[in-house]
């Protein structure tokens, strides 16, 4: 810490810049809480916070407005995709850092790199035009034939598959979030010091047994915080999921039922909300999700800490 | 080197060229159904006048929103404000274009303006109570045609919009029960059917599902050649979505200068009249003189020679006989 004489002056500008730009991220986000809750103060005054958070009413006409169906389906769809998405993510990453070839390698990586910098609206254009019709047409078919025939799932799969629903909604998420999981993954699998995998290889054990019982135990936090960041990411998603859930403000009992996240709701509705109240219970549902945000980030830090205490013990 | 000089003076050239027009620019927000025609009309009347118009196509309620608060010239917005919203926030409207709204099928044999659908059945249909094609309802209308015994699928907009506003309006002219369930706004809470985003979500929905039905903006219907179906309007008589039975509409309907033009261009009592339209309208802060009297030069100079472009993409003109009531109005206004 020692600042030599000489270099005060730059060091000091450096270190005040930094301070700046740091300080400004913090303004930002008390400026972004302060706008949501002056915006969203009539529909807060009108609904109350449990009142707002338990209804199911979504009815512009009327001017009545809950969160419950939104929030249910943000929650429904972001932990369907984590459900798709983390056993993919997790065998891509093993793939690529204990079983595939080097040359298969870089190809591998370089293909998981460019799915994350598909900008989401694609995705969503993708989704409606091109897989809401496969959906539609076998693989929904198909899955209601099988698994639909089944006691208690059954009632999953109920309902005409129209491919703009719940599960479509689901897939198109998972395959977003796959890139994140995975490449944090691989990266913490390839930090496992290889001293103790070889020693694991050189005690006979097979690849399957390196993997499961070295491999996964070392980086599991590195894991856990690759799924943390792809569930932020899939809360907030809003545009590949924007065209093909059907924006329908009911519980859906069915994966094959529309359904509405938060983010879908603003992106369908703001920019015709016309009524005062509308606007303001808009507003009031971002913050709904910024809260739910912080929430479920805040907890996710909290078991990584946890983990990482246990961990450097 | 040489090349970074050049570019910055380019770049400066740029900058100064637009400074010089910074002073002629009219600023606009509003209702995005609009956008393509303004945004075209306002590039003719820049090459022949110098004058920029900057249109943001933000939404209505957000065109609302600005001009109320006076950060631009004029708002636009495809919901008509009643007279006493209009004297709250001192503001003047007008109608500007037309806009129909057209119900599409997708029935195996079936082409379009081939299907006549009256407004009950439009009603009942979206409220899920006429569930198949084979209904007596339809079938009675339709002898000829060939209609299969399968459940209907409706589909509507997921998106908030003007189209479900003029839409579910209709719906609620025309149907008392519609009217107490539903009601009229950008976005309802429909009683059946599915929701797809936008015209083209719709239209995607309705192509891929047999036996379906949508409801999609006029031009939008044209462009794509959809399935339009044929509709019975309020004088009884069955008409094809068309230039003429939208302009019969807006000539029939009552727009009224004393009430700033309030009016849904629904259920229009003309013979020829297409029984779904709205107008989309400009609003204006009353006290703006100088800016108003610029905005209503453009849109003077776009009543006289924009027809031709409005129709090319598929937009109604205003008839002549509006023309002339809302020219009047400006007057009245003393900004023309």
């Amino acid at each position: 810490m020692a600042i030599a004489p000489k270099k005060n002056i730059p060091e000091l500008l450096f270190y005040s810049l930094t301070a700046v730009a740091s300080f400004t991220v913090i303004i930002f986000i008390i400026g972004i809480i302060a706008v949501l809750l002056k915006e969203s103060s009539l529909a807060i005054g009108k609904f109350g916070v449990v009142g707002f958070l338990t209804s199911t009413a979504w009815n512009p006409v009327t001017g009545m407005f809950g969160a419950a169906t939104t929030i249910y389906g943000t929650f429904l769809t972001t932990g369907l995709a984590l459900l798709f998405a983390i056993p993919t993510a997790i065998g891509i990453a093993i793939f690529v850092t204990e079983i595939a070839p080097n040359y298969l390698k870089a190809p591998i990586g370089i293909a998981i790199e460019l799915l994350a910098a598909i900008p989401s609206i694609i995705y969503g254009m993708w989704g409606l035009f091109t897989l809401a019709p496969i959906m539609s047409k076998y693989i929904e078919p198909a899955l209601q034939n099988s698994i639909g025939k089944l006691p208690l799932v059954g009632i999953l799969f109920e309902g005409t598959p129209m491919g703009i629903d719940l599960l479509t909604a689901s897939v198109i998420l998972a395959i977003m979030i796959i890139p994140f999981t995975a490449s944090i993954a691989r990266d913490s699998f390839n930090l496992t010091p290889s001293v103790v995998k070889e020693s694991a290889y050189a005690i006979g054990a097979t690849k399957w047994e390196v993997v499961k019982n070295v491999v996964l135990p070392y980086s599991k936090l590195g894991v856990f915080g690759g799924v943390a960041l792809s569930l932020g990411r899939a809360l907030g998603e809003t545009m590949a999921v924007a065209f093909v859930l059907g924006n329908s403000h009911k519980i859906a009992t069915s994966l094959f039922d529309a359904a509405s996240t938060i983010t879908v709701s603003l992106a369908n509705e703001f920019t015709e909300a016309d009524s005062d109240i509308y606007l303001s219970s808009l507003y009031y549902l971002a913050l709904v999700l910024f809260v739910m945000s912080f929430i479920i980030l805040a907890i996710a830090k909290f078991f990584l800490l946890k983990a990482e205490k246990k961990y450097s013990r | 080197m040489k090349r970074i000089l050049t570019i910055a003076l380019l770049l400066t050239g740029l900058l100064s060229s637009n400074q010089a027009q910074a002073e002629e620019m009219l600023n606009g927000a509003g209702a995005t159904f609009p956008y393509p025609v303004y945004s075209a009309w306002a590039n003719e009347y820049n090459k022949i006048t110098g004058i920029k118009l900057n249109y943001q196509s933000i939404g209505s309620g957000g065109g609302i929103k600005q001009i109320t608060e006076r950060t631009v010239d004029f708002g636009a917005s495809d919901k008509p404000l009643k007279p006493e919203e209009l004297a709250k926030a001192n503001l003047i409207q007008f109608p500007a274009v037309i806009g129909g709204v057209v119900p599409v099928v997708n029935i195996a044999g079936i082409k379009a303006g081939e299907l006549k659908l009256d407004s009950d059945t439009m009603c009942k249909i979206y409220m899920g109570e006429v569930k198949t094609w084979s209904d007596p309802k339809i079938k009675g209308m339709n002898p000829k045609l060939n209609l299969p015994d399968n459940a209907i699928t409706v589909v509507h907009r997921s998106d908030g919009s003007g189209t479900t506003a003029i839409f579910t309006d209709y719906l609620s002219d025309v149907c008392p029960a519609w009217k107490e369930k539903v009601g009229a706004g950008t976005s309802v809470s429909w009683p059946a059917g599915i929701g797809g985003k936008g015209n083209e979500g719709v239209a995607n929905y309705v192509q891929q599902q047999a036996n379906s039905i949508g409801y999609v903006e006029f031009a939008y219907a044209k462009q794509n050649n959809l399935t339009h179906t044929v509709l019975k309007n309020h004088a009884g008589t069955f008409v094809e979505p068309s230039f003429a039975s939208f302009e019969d509409a807006a000539a029939t309907a009552n727009f009224d200068p004393k009430k700033d033009f309030y009016l849904w261009l629904n259920d229009a009592p003309g013979k020829k009249s297409w029984p779904i339209a709205g107008a989309t309208f400009i609003l204006l802060g009353k006290e703006k003189k100088d800016s108003n009297i610029k905005v209503v030069k453009f849109f003077d100079w776009a009543f006289k020679n924009g027809d031709a472009k409005a129709k090319e993409l598929v937009y109604v003109p205003l008839p002549k006989s509006l023309k002339a009531k809302v020219q009047a109005y400006w007057k009245a206004n003393g900004i023309q």
